[in-house]
């Protein structure tokens, strides 16, 4: 019946406040599909509630409202089929590198015998490139390995859905950039469905088919959803000199630098989809065209 | 650092060597004419001579070399090696001990998962916890009837409190990233506690432990003295009652020696289970 390998529908997450103040809305009316293969990065200011949208997802917190349908099945709860990495790595600092993925891999399939979990896991710590570095403690790692190791474990459990919370957010921007094309280049190889939360333009450029933009939160919504149609593979070297990067780039920072405000809580309803925005074939972005920076909510 | 330690090292024999002088001076026989002692003197033990006053180090290690050449021999009641009766000792408190892990670990467990028993059993746990252990020591006699099973009552009561509150206060301070981890993979609440609350809360657990063999050798000593028969407690109190002051400093030396091995055997444990974040 569903059309889309993930539909979420109306979601929203109220907080109860303290005294007789009515529940704090973080977001509601937020709608949005991902196909099977897709890459997605969602973009928003700081507590426009994008990490709770992830958490829900992920089945770690849960939806005041709406529902997360996956694969033709609503989804409540955490399970296996769905990946997270989080913004803390969140390794076990007692196990090694080795023993962290395998972890994972030993609880995603528990029939496995010790050599195969064993030969699988490294395979995906090869994938990241700490093969030599298997029996190391996550403290005797640099904090860019511990993300690789994080990334190997998610990827390992090949989850029908792989969540990042701002996966690269705590690491230096040279690591970034190198884990950046380590990940570019496993997607290439995996085509792994990825819903993942960043506050780098680029990075979202770099790595996304589709960028969502959230509006500030409370009352956040997802107001457009950019396509990023640069051909792949991408490369961070020179995927600044793609003719379309500036116009794209341009269209997310004026989304976070103006509409994110002037949109909260105008756009979107009840069941109604992001407006799909292509700002280099101009596809719903003809309002803005000459026009002043400050559009208005014309969802 | 090696220079540092050289240093200390050099120091802390030097430091022995001047308090061991300043001891053997002090209890030096007084010079001059002997005379001849009174009937208090004798009695009080007030003078010069073996057996009589404050020993000498010299004579506390000829007792030491003498017990400690034939220290499990066991020639009735009053009279067996230091050996066998720290052995007793040890033997108690590591029998109290276990009791209390095994109860203590588990409990503490369940009340660190859970706020709402946590806060229900916290007001007991607080009244309980200040209790010198040796004021159970009538209510144990009275309803064990047994001498031996109350010493080591007495060891457990006292064991359990820091490892329960240690215990709960690891389990409630886990990581919740570490447990968002078990429950993205959907292992089981007896798996997520084996693998991954238990390593997590394992150092602090072990400090409990740490702490609890501390006091159960504290208290130990003074356990036996009460219950009396065996034990380097009842040694103590035996060698006072024949006003054998050298064996009573060697005992003491002893209960301290003993004291920090337990300790060390359970840091050396610790250093297993500790991991750095």
């Amino acid at each position: 019946m569903s059309l889309h390998f993930i539909e979420v529908e109306n979601l929203a997450r109220t907080f109860p406040q303290p005294g007789r103040q009515p529940p704090l809305t973080v977001f509601e009316h937020v709608n949005f599909t991902i196909e099977k293969g897709e890459f997605i990065c969602v973009i928003g200011h700081s507590g426009c509630g994008k990490s709770t949208i992830l958490n829900i997802l992920a089945g770690l917190d849960a939806a005041s409202d709406g529902a997360f349908v996956m694969d033709g099945k609503e989804v409540s709860g955490p399970s296996r089929d769905r990946g997270v990495i989080f913004q803390n790595h969140s390794l076990l600092p007692w196990l090694s590198a080795l023993g962290n993925v395998s972890f994972a891999v030993r609880a995603r399939w528990p029939e496995w015998s010790r050599p195969q979990v064993r030969e699988h896991s490294m395979n995906y710590l090869k994938m990241v490139g700490l093969a030599g570095a298997e029996n190391k403690k996550p403290s005797e790692l640099s904090g860019g390995m511990r993300q690789r190791v994080g990334i190997a474990r998610a990827f390992a459990i090949e989850p029908k859905l792989l969540l990042m919370d701002e996966p690269f957010g705590a690491l230096d921007a040279l690591t970034r950039g190198v884990i950046q094309d380590e990940l570019l280049e496993i997607w290439d190889r995996t085509h792994q469905t990825v819903f993942m939360i960043t506050h780098d333009v680029d990075e979202a450029i770099l790595l996304a088919d589709r960028v969502m933009l959230m509006t500030n939160g409370p009352d956040a919504r997802i107001a457009e959803s950019v396509v990023i149609d640069i051909p792949r593979p991408r490369e961070r070297s020179d995927i600044h000199q793609h003719p379309e990067y500036y116009t794209i780039r341009n269209h997310l920072v004026d989304f976070l630098i103006t509409r994110s405000k002037s949109l909260q809580g105008r756009v979107g309803g009840p069941g109604q989809q992001p407006r799909t925005v292509n700002p280099v074939k101009g596809v719903g972005v003809s309002e803005r065209v000459g026009a002043p920076r400050v559009v208005g909510g014309t969802a | 650092m090696a220079g540092v330690k050289i240093r200390a090292a050099i120091l802390s024999v030097l430091f022995l060597v001047v308090f061991l002088g300043a001891w053997q001076l002090a209890t030096a026989p007084p010079a001059g004419p002997e005379r001849e002692l009174t009937e208090y003197e004798i009695m009080m033990g007030l003078g010069a001579g073996s057996g009589a006053g404050m020993p000498a180090p010299t004579e506390i290690f000829s007792l030491a070399w003498e017990e400690l050449s034939r220290p499990f021999h066991d020639s009735g009641p009053n009279d067996k090696g230091i050996g066998l009766q720290l052995l007793y000792s040890v033997v108690r408190v590591l029998a109290g001990f276990a009791l209390a892990v095994v109860v203590a670990v588990p409990i503490g467990f369940v009340i660190g998962m859970s706020p709402v028993l946590n806060n229900a059993l916290n007001p007991y746990i607080q009244i309980l916890k200040p209790i010198s252990p040796l004021a159970w020591m009538p209510l144990a006699l009275f309803t064990i009837k047994d001498a031996a099973a109350s010493a080591i009552f007495v060891i457990f009561i006292c064991s359990i409190w820091p490892m329960l509150v240690n215990t709960a206060f690891g389990v409630a301070s886990v990581k919740r990233d570490w447990l968002n981890v078990a429950r993205t993979l959907e292992l089981s609440s007896l798996r997520t506690a084996l693998f991954v609350i238990l390593p997590a809360a394992a150092p602090t657990i072990l400090t409990g432990m740490r702490i609890s063999i501390g006091i159960s050798w504290l208290v130990i000593v003074a356990a036996e003295m009460l219950v009396g028969g065996t034990g380097i407690g009842y040694y103590v109190w035996n060698e006072w009652n024949n006003l054998d002051i050298a064996a009573v400093i060697f005992a003491i030396i002893m209960i301290g020696v003993v004291g920090m091995l337990l300790d060390a055997a359970l840091a050396q444990a610790g250093r297993f289970l500790r991991y750095q974040e």
